[in-house]
């Protein structure tokens, strides 16, 4: 079986899924942030199936930029975390609504 | 060389000497800090010392009693020496220089002699009350004429005696140079009073002699009833003063002039009636003078604060408050004599208040323990008899006996202050007696002053209250009442001086063990003056011998002889007096003698021979004791009426007003502030506010609904997020 580019985007477009369902649904931050990872790696199969599709380089760059950024948005994330925690004692996203009016 | 051209030197003199000693006189002071708590009072401190030397060793603290820390100086410094010299030198010249201008004077024809050096207060012109326009003008001007000349004699002299005396008594006190300054000072003033040729200026010299009349009351400050008796002193006199200075501007507004040589023409020239009937102008203007003397010179009803003045040392009562500065009402209304002759009605009252004076003050002087205060009631009262004497018209008598209560007063209250050395400190007569041989000179020289004060015939007093006595009676102006009234006083006078004399001289010691010891006689500086005084007291009354003396010629009653310039009506007096016989004279003066002399007597059978009978009597008559020893309460009442009724009462008053009127006016002022702040308060509140809130409302009603979705979980927002994009997403697609 020939696997194409239909393939890659099932892939993706599942992979987006289970991450939003994640980002909506679990309480947890931590866990959160690893279905935002997800999410973008999402993304990034998607830019990389069409990079390989069309022959275009541009798409693999595209992906290293997202990688890179995910990187940095992760340690900033847990950074925000970790400080958040220290304050509230908690990582329940539920629990945390100070942005309230 | 001219003295009467150089008149004005004589209060310079003085002056001089005050400015020395005020300005430079703390270089000079060697006394050392410690001294201050010594004269405090704190507690007397004898030093151990022999007793055969006499008192030139003697301890130098007797620092209690009414006379604070008098003492014999252990330690005598050259520049105390200078103050010694200078002060009482500075009085000398002026003595000299008095005797000089005198005798030049008398030897002018109308034996009057005015020097204006310039014109202190320029013209200035003013509407009089009769319409007229007068230029005002008062002179640094100097008048010496018989009236004034008698009073520089006694001022300067007098005045140095007791300086000389001051140099011994107050030898150990601390501010020695301070009191010097103050009495030069006082001298200045005092002849700056006498010697004036204007209202204006007497009134200068009258402050003047006020303020060191206050500083030396006040000399030991750091006793609080000397402060206050110097307080009371002002205050009382002020009451005067204005009456004086009513009358001042009362006499520039009818006569418009202050000149004593012009004002005497002007009423002189017959363009005024005596004001027999009624209460005129010049009976007002000569009322408020008299009022202006009541303060001066211890009258009732401001006689108060001279008993209290006795908080000075003992000089300064015997100079400023027996001597001179009270004399200066008299004075002054003999100066006005010929206001005086025109207003019979105020110089009945006049007559009145001094006969009153005279015997209210000797019944308190009956009782009083305190021998400076017998002798400062002794001295109002006898300032009544002067009074008394002014008021019936007989203004050389007046004149004539506040030369001859100058002399025996100083000397009675120079021995007192002889006495009070002597004793340490003590006051209080219960606790003398018996002194007569332990401080001979003393004893003699206070002996021949209280036989001069009863009125024994040969010594000065007998002659000048005899002739107020006999004036009182056969004046026109006189009556039997106020005979009576004086005869009265004369004898009461007898008795508290003899009282005086034979608790502290005579019978049993009842001086305390600890006093006795140290009792000694006043070194010379005290005794010499004392001793002439005692002179001055036999011979000064032969200047003015009683006319029905006729053993002596017209001119040896030297007296109405030297006045008669100033007091034109002595002539017109003399004829009335006529009417009474000599034989009426010399009756009354055998009875003002007889009554002496029973006075006398009572005082030696009560106070020597049965000492018992003064309780007993003091116990049978309680009320009239105590009424008497608390000198008829009119201090009491004074402090009811005026101290606390009007003084407290107007105080209330004036609080009343002040919280009503002035803090109404404030609080009136707050309350509209306030209103009007309300006002604007409440269109803020409703208004400004109102609009601001309801805008604030509306929007807030508008966003309500966002609010809800405003949850702050963020997953809630995510979600959001979510079905916004699958819902684009779905209508794209459909689409």
């Amino acid at each position: 079986m020939h696997i194409g580019t239909g393939h890659y985007l099932a892939l993706s477009a599942a992979l987006l899924l289970i991450g939003t369902v994640g980002v909506l649904t679990r309480r947890n931050i931590v866990i959160i942030l690893m279905s935002i990872e997800l999410i973008l790696n999402a993304v990034n199969i998607n830019l990389v199936a069409f990079s390989h599709a069309l022959h275009n380089v541009n798409g693999q760059i595209f992906a290293i930029f997202v990688i890179t950024d995910a990187v940095a948005e992760a340690a900033v994330g847990l950074g925000i975390l970790i400080a958040l925690f220290r304050n509230k004692e908690t990582v329940q996203a539920d629990e945390i609504d100070l942005l309230k009016w | 060389m001219n003295f009467l051209d150089q008149i004005w030197l004589i209060p310079l003199f003085p002056l001089a000497g005050a400015a020395l000693m005020l300005f430079f006189g703390k270089l000079l002071d060697p006394q050392p800090p410690s001294e201050v708590a010594v004269a405090a009072g704190v507690e007397p401190v004898e030093d151990e010392h022999g007793h055969g030397g006499g008192h030139s060793h003697h301890a130098s603290a007797h620092g209690h009693g009414h006379d604070a820390g008098h003492g014999h100086g252990h330690h005598s410094s050259p520049t105390k020496f200078l103050v010694k010299l200078i002060c009482p030198g500075m009085v000398l010249l002026s003595f000299i220089f008095s005797v000089g201008a005198v005798w030049q004077l008398s030897g002018l024809a109308n034996r009057s002699h005015q020097v204006i050096l310039y014109t202190w207060l320029a013209g200035m012109p003013f509407h009089m009350a009769n319409g007229g326009i007068a230029t005002f003008s008062a002179d640094w001007g100097f008048l010496l004429d018989p009236l004034s000349s008698v009073m520089i004699l006694v001022v300067t002299g007098i005045g140095f005696l007791i300086h000389v005396y001051a140099t011994g008594y107050m030898d150990h006190d601390t501010g020695f140079y301070r009191f010097f300054g103050y009495f030069n000072l006082f001298i200045f003033f005092m002849l700056m009073l006498v010697l004036a040729n204007n209202y204006a200026l007497l009134f200068v010299g009258w402050e003047g002699v006020g303020l060191c009349s206050y500083l030396l009351i006040g000399f030991y400050f750091h006793k609080k009833s000397a402060g206050d008796a110097g307080k009371k002193a002002f205050i009382v006199n002020r009451v005067g003063d204005a009456g004086f200075i009513l009358g001042m501007l009362l006499m520039l507004s009818v006569l418009g002039t202050v000149r004593f040589t012009d004002v005497n023409a002007a009423l002189r020239t017959g363009h005024f009636a005596v004001e027999t009937a009624g209460f005129g102008v010049l009976s007002a203007m000569s009322l408020l003078m008299f009022i202006g003397a009541t303060g001066k010179s211890a009258q009732v009803p401001l006689y108060v604060w001279l008993p209290d003045a006795m908080e000075g040392p003992t000089p300064v009562s015997a100079l400023i408050h027996a001597a001179t500065m009270v004399t200066a009402g008299v004075y002054m209304v003999a100066r006005s004599s010929a206001l005086f002759e025109l207003t019979p009605n105020t110089s009945s009252i006049v007559a009145g208040v001094g006969a009153f004076t005279a015997i209210l003050a000797a019944t308190i002087a009956l009782v009083q323990n305190d021998i400076k205060r017998v002798l400062a009631y002794s001295t109002v009262s006898q300032l009544g008899y002067m009074f008394l004497a002014l008021g019936v018209g007989a203004y050389w008598v007046a004149v004539f006996h506040l030369f001859t209560h100058a002399f025996f007063k100083a000397l009675l209250f120079l021995c007192s202050g002889s006495v009070i050395h002597a004793m340490g400190g003590e006051q209080d007569m219960r606790y003398m007696g018996g002194l007569k041989n332990k401080i001979p000179i003393t004893h003699w020289t206070m002996w021949v002053g209280s036989v001069a004060i009863a009125g024994i015939p040969g010594l000065a007093g007998f002659f000048s209250k005899d002739e107020i006595l006999w004036q009182a009676y056969s004046s026109p102006k006189g009556s039997q009442i106020l005979w009576f009234v004086g005869l009265a006083t004369a004898a009461l006078t007898a008795f508290y001086m003899w009282r005086l004399m034979n608790m502290t001289f005579y019978g049993k010691s009842r001086v305390k063990a600890e006093v006795e010891a140290h009792i000694h006689e006043s070194p010379a500086a005290m005794t010499v003056p004392l001793v002439l005084l005692a002179i001055g007291s036999v011979l000064a009354g032969w200047l003015g011998t009683p006319k029905a003396w006729t053993i002596f010629s017209d001119a040896w009653r030297g007296f109405p002889g030297w006045l008669q310039p100033v007091f034109a009506s002595a002539a017109a007096e003399a004829a009335k007096e006529g009417e009474h016989s000599a034989s009426t004279e010399w009756i009354l003066m055998g009875l003002s003698v007889a009554i002496a002399i029973i006075g006398i007597s009572l005082a030696r059978y009560f106070y020597c021979i049965k000492t018992e009978i003064p309780g007993r009597i003091q116990a049978r008559c309680k009320p009239l004791h105590s009424l008497l020893y608390n000198k008829w309460y009119v201090d009491e009442i004074y402090d009811f009426l005026f101290v606390n009724g009007l003084g407290k009462g107007g105080g209330r008053v004036l609080g009343a007003f002040d919280r009503n009127i002035v803090d109404g006016g404030v609080n009136g002022a707050g309350w509209l502030t306030r209103a009007s702040a309300r006002i604007s308060m409440w269109w803020d509140t409703w208004i400004v506010d109102g609009a601001v809130r309801f805008t604030a409302f509306f929007v807030k009603m508008l966003s309500y609904p966002v609010c809800i979705l405003q949850t702050g979980r963020v997953q809630a927002y995510a979600f959001f997020v979510v079905v916004g994009v699958l819902a684009f997403l779905g209508y794209y697609i459909a689409k």
